[in-house]
């Protein structure tokens, strides 16, 4: 959807935060599950982009979150602020 | 004993203006008060817009001692009350009248500076923040001030805080459990660590609040208080009072559904609640002052559960796109607002409207107020944590 095949180490901390965010088992947590599988509502999601911010240090915009409907699509948007982040840095 | 219920004063501090003459006239002109803030730096938000009281003095209404126990919110209801007091002309039975006020954070802008205070500038916490905290300061500044010594209380339910403060209050008018009330609620929210917390739910518009237009991006925090003052309408047509309006039924419910997601079933259930204690069918209700508040999730719940209770839907509008979001006290103002409707027999407009979203199939009274008398009126409110409030009103015979 957003072009950038994320790095292992950004997927599975990306895993790890909602896991830990939705109090679910890490191996629960896969790549290619959507929030709706892990009965991840919108305000769920709002807690979990917050808690990506922290994360990785960076704002997600709403334009953004609202394209987090799945642990794929939360892993590539951090991918790309990442990226853009960097960019933006140098 | 089912008494009518006779509205005979209304009191208002709001954006729009600080009494109610001001308030219903920016009201029926489309203004809105949505503005860049100033009592917090909007640079350290990610949305620069309030719909802010300006020019309150508060020492212009209180001796300055006085002022050391009251926080802004409970200052809006005791001036809100005085004015709807002075135009009811009402003397109270002090043992025989209620008060009823609603809010939803109380005094949390005093909480926030004490405890900014005592953990980021290691200073200490005033002994005045408890008194000026508790959510029924304002309620009891009223009663000190007024000498009422009937049954005095607070309702906490977020944004329909104020309208089961009214219902309430309407119910025991009714019913002769007491012979006066003073009603409505008050909210002022803009402290930093509030607005933050609005922040991160991101449901607050970055430029102005649309109610039910496809490009709405969310709500405007409001602030401000409105006082209604109730008694039986035999008792005000008795000493010759104005009746400004009737309020006629009063319905709620709760979604038992999500703690912030709106439901269809619980709204539609509430209305339906209030028309059947108001004894009226829905082809009866001319207007519908919305709950509106300019979310993507609420204008579209709220437009089906209209649809769903009205066969035919009356004009609805969200004044909440002029005066904000007032949180605890929007249900006082949008009360204000929907007996102004009925007292001029001019519908308020939805204000800053763009274009129809066919999820919000409703007739919104776009932009520019509508001169219509209508009989009756509703006024919605829905909170988060799915509790939903609604009243009925009546234009004065």
């Amino acid at each position: 959807m957003l072009g950038q095949e994320p790095t292992e180490a950004i997927v599975s901390r990306v895993i790890r935060v909602i896991a830990e965010t939705q109090k679910l088992p890490l191996e629960m947590v896969t790549i290619d599950k959507t929030f709706e599988e892990l009965k991840i509502d919108s305000l769920d999601g709002i807690n979990i982009v917050f808690a990506l911010e922290s994360e990785f240090k960076l704002d997600i915009p709403d334009d953004a979150m609202r394209e987090i409907l799945s642990v794929r699509a939360a892993a590539e948007g951090i991918e790309k602020l990442l990226i853009k982040k960097e960019a933006a840095a140098q | 004993m089912n008494r009518r219920v006779a509205i005979t004063g209304v009191g208002v501090v709001s954006p729009l203006g600080l009494d109610y003459a001001s308030f219903w006239d920016a009201l029926s002109r489309g203004e809105p008060a949505i503005r860049e803030m100033t009592i917090v730096p909007p640079s350290t938000m990610r949305y620069p817009n309030a719909a802010e009281v300006r020019g309150f003095d508060p020492v212009a209404h209180f001796e300055e001692k006085e002022l050391n126990f009251v926080d802004r919110f409970a200052q809006f209801a005791m001036v809100a009350a005085r004015e709807a007091r002075a135009a009811s002309g009402i003397q109270f039975d002090p043992e025989r009248t209620a008060i009823i006020t609603g809010t939803s954070a109380g005094g949390q802008t005093t909480e926030d500076e004490n405890f900014y205070s005592y953990y980021a500038m290691k200073g200490r916490v005033s002994p005045l923040t408890i008194p000026r905290v508790m959510g029924n300061a304002a309620a009891s500044r009223i009663s000190l001030e007024f000498g009422i010594t009937g049954p005095v209380f607070t309702i906490s339910t977020a944004c329909s805080s104020s309208n089961h403060a009214i219902g309430q209050a309407f119910w025991m008018v009714r019913s002769g459990i007491v012979d006066a009330a003073i009603t409505g609620g008050s909210e002022a929210p803009f402290s930093t660590g509030f607005l933050k917390s609005w922040e991160a739910m991101r449901v607050v518009s970055p430029d102005t609040c649309r109610p039910f237009s496809r490009d709405r991006k969310g709500l405007i925090l409001g602030e401000g208080g409105a006082v209604l003052i109730l008694e039986p309408l035999e008792a005000a047509h008795a000493r010759g009072a104005t009746v400004w309006a009737e309020i006629v039924g009063f319905g709620m419910s709760s979604d038992a559904h999500h703690i912030t997601q709106p439901s269809v079933a619980g709204p539609v259930r509430a209305m339906r609640a209030a028309l059947a204690d108001a004894r009226i069918t829905p082809e009866q209700v001319g207007y519908i002052n919305a709950h509106g508040t300019g979310t993507i999730a609420n204008d579209s719940s709220e437009a089906t559960a209209i649809r769903e209770a009205f066969a035919g839907a009356p004009p609805v509008s969200s004044t909440k796109s002029m005066h904000g979001h007032a949180l605890g006290a929007a249900g006082a103002l949008e009360a204000a607002a929907t007996i102004g409707a009925l007292r001029h027999g001019v519908l308020p407009p939805t204000a800053n409207f763009t274009s129809a979203d066919p999820a919000c199939d409703l007739d919104v009274v776009p932009n520019m107020a509508r001169v219509v008398q209508v009989e009756y009126a509703l006024s919605n409110s829905f909170a988060f944590g799915g509790l939903n409030a609604v009243l009925a009103f009546h234009n004065a015979d």
